[in-house]
């Protein structure tokens, strides 16, 4: 290995590294109670369901695939899935504004959005 | 000369071939889609070490459509394609360079194989959400493109004279 492979692997690395801070710290900030997951299917929005909410929902696609999703105590994630791979299954819990799971096999997407538009109002008190 | 070219390539494919059946029988399960050791791009930066530029833009290529047919489906295909090419150009661009030895060049290839099945998973799903797994996946690339680095320049520099055929 050449001096400039460990400033290439070490600036990677140092760079992510930073990004995934800041973007933690912002989406800590920012999640206010009307934070909702957001769920769409194959790019158009199937529905909204706020985080404040206990519910478990099977959502059916057209051809026999499936995912459960649930969302309690504030958190979202899928319970089962349809797909071979089962890795939204294995994903981690979201609840932070911005986080996603994907299932790219039923090209299902849920992510957390805040809903109330004002940020810097609502982070100001 | 032609025949020993055509050989090795084939060799190399099927290399390829079955290295990728045996990441597709142990999948890294770690909750983030798209995330892969890439043992394939072993056989890829030995042949772009030994071989040359276009036998190995070849073997990435059919490699991946011959993957995509025997075990994946057209949007896999298209995944692992955008992936590969992204990837091979980088690589290609980092090699010429000369900054890099041949880790820093797998590195490189590893993180931007990532990015381009990103790029693509956002256009077929239609959201920037999927952003959120980008560093993920960097870290991943970076990871494994150093792993890859380091055996595939043990693996060159045995295989060179077997190889000769330029």
């Amino acid at each position: 290995m050449k001096k400039n492979d460990y400033y290439l692997i070490i600036g990677i690395l140092l760079v992510t590294g930073i990004v995934v801070l800041t973007s933690n710290l912002i989406s800590r900030n920012n999640s206010g109670s009307a934070a909702a997951a957001v769920v769409t299917i194959d790019g158009e929005e199937y529905g909204r369901f706020p985080l404040d909410k206990d519910v478990t929902e099977r959502i059916e696609l057209s051809d026999g695939a499936y995912n459960v999703i649930s969302i309690h105590d504030g958190i979202c994630e899928i319970k089962e899935a349809s797909c071979r791979d089962q890795i939204c299954v294995h994903h981690m819990k979201v609840q932070y504004d911005g986080q996603t799971i994907v299932c790219l096999p039923n090209k299902l997407v849920v992510t957390i959005e805040n809903s109330d538009e004002d940020d810097i109002d609502g982070a100001t008190h | 000369m032609k025949t020993k070219r055509i050989a090795c390539l084939g060799l190399l494919i099927a290399l390829a071939f079955v290295l990728s059946y045996v990441e597709y029988l142990l999948p890294l399960n770690i909750g983030i889609p798209g995330a892969k050791v890439g043992l394939a791009n072993l056989v890829v930066m030995v042949a772009l070490y030994t071989l040359g530029k276009k036998d190995a833009a070849l073997l990435s290529v059919v490699r991946v459509v011959l993957v995509g047919f025997t075990f994946g489906n057209l949007a896999m295909m298209l995944y692992s394609m955008a992936g590969a090419l992204l990837s091979f150009v980088v690589m290609l661009i980092a090699k010429r360079a000369k900054l890099f030895s041949i880790t820093g060049v797998s590195v490189l290839g590893g993180v931007f194989h990532n990015v381009g099945q990103i790029i693509v998973a956002m256009f077929v799903l239609e959201t920037a959400s999927l952003l959120y797994y980008l560093p993920f996946l960097i870290v991943i690339g970076t990871i494994s493109g150093i792993v890859i680095g380091v055996i595939s320049s043990m693996i060159t520099v045995r295989v060179d004279r077997l190889f000769d055929i330029k």
